[in-house]
């Protein structure tokens, strides 16, 4: 058992796991880990394109767990780093192709080929959560600033605790530091004050993300892009390095910076 | 009279982001409260335990839940009283 099976999650949709999933494991394998991004969104699975690897699936999740073919010939590699791998999931199927017991075995099998597994959650808390989490060693929260978005990470804080994962870390993403500042959108503090939760991170809401999925290339690619910046940030703290949240100009002017000291002050 | 001016103040000037925080901490007492039962259950337990020292009580009729008041959750618990102890038990 050398890997680190890493789950990322969030309960609602759309808030960002894939995208999350995919910049982390490339910005991962940037930094000369061998990383495996496994896609447990059977029936819907999205992974591929985000990584712009669609065109190379010939097996996928369900046919390994099923025996259909070597866990070897269903990893497909990066385009553009050799120690990253995709194992896509199945389109045609759903979540119950799969069970969590499968899930432990093959996560075991990928532990010994790969220094870190992620896994891309799917939406919901049914058994694609069940099984998306089954062999998992760590949780990544994905909340964006959003009522529901915060509502459901603490049902799948809840859930993944009564699972035996007690030190899941937040991601926050897509957070409007504009909206923040004119009090239309709940700031860093008020979501980790409501969730009691370690941070992870903060990814901005960046236009670059729309672009960069468009081509199949992952953002933390583009270093122009902030949300890539921030991920490429986010992935040196999951190695254990000491990095800021933020960098130069995300953390606002000196006045900003100024008031930020004081209220933590007070 | 003050608590209802400065309520109609406070609703007005509230940011957004105020009212998102306010909703969602009312909204998950009830979520965590209902996903995870046994708590209360225990905090019944814990509750009768403490109470029998004191008081003589119906623990059947007992009943113990949240309540939604305005924009605030209230612990309310109903426990018959059937008598009252002479003495502190040691």
């Amino acid at each position: 058992m050398k890997g680190k099976v890493i789950v990322i999650t969030s309960g609602k949709g759309g808030v960002g796991k894939t995208t999350t999933t995919a910049n982390l494991g490339t910005a991962l394998a940037m930094m000369g880990n061998k990383v495996v991004l496994v896609d447990t969104d059977i029936g819907l699975r999205n992974l591929d394109v985000v990584m712009g690897l669609e065109n190379r699936i010939v097996f996928d999740i369900v046919d390994v767990v099923n025996g259909h073919c070597k866990l070897k010939q269903a990893l497909i590699r990066d385009k553009r780093f050799e120690s990253l791998y995709l194992l896509p999931a199945a389109q045609t199927k759903d979540k119950t192709a799969v069970t969590p017991h499968q899930m432990k075995n093959l996560t075991n099998e990928l532990r010994k080929e790969f220094d870190i597994i992620l896994v891309d959650c799917p939406a919901g808390i049914e058994q694609g959560f069940r099984n998306a989490i089954a062999g998992a060693d760590d949780a990544i929260i994905v909340a964006t600033p959003e009522v529901s978005a915060v509502r459901d990470a603490d049902r799948i804080i809840g859930l993944l605790e009564a699972a035996g994962l007690t030190r899941a870390r937040l991601i926050i993403n897509r957070l409007r530091k504009s909206m923040v500042k004119r009090g239309d959108m709940m700031d860093i503090d008020d979501i980790i004050d409501i969730l009691s939760v370690e941070l992870l991170g903060v990814v901005p809401e960046d236009e670059m993300i729309i672009v960069s999925t468009n081509k199949g290339e992952p953002a933390v690619l583009d270093n122009n892009s902030r949300a890539g910046g921030a991920y490429r940030r986010i992935a040196r703290r999951i190695m254990g390095e000491e990095v800021p949240l933020f960098q130069g100009d995300e953390a606002g002017n000196l006045v900003e910076r100024f008031k930020k000291m004081i209220k933590l002050a007070r | 009279m003050f608590d209802i001016i400065s309520r109609i103040f406070n609703r007005e000037t509230m940011s957004s982001k105020d009212i998102a925080k306010e909703r969602l901490r009312l909204v998950l007492v009830h979520d965590r409260s209902s996903s995870s039962p046994e708590l209360l259950n225990a905090l019944k337990e814990d509750l009768i335990r403490v109470i029998k020292e004191y008081l003589d009580i119906d623990e059947d009729a007992l009943v113990v839940d949240l309540a939604n008041e305005d924009d605030s959750v209230a612990l309310i618990a109903s426990i018959p009283v059937r008598g009252f102890r002479r003495a502190v038990n040691q």
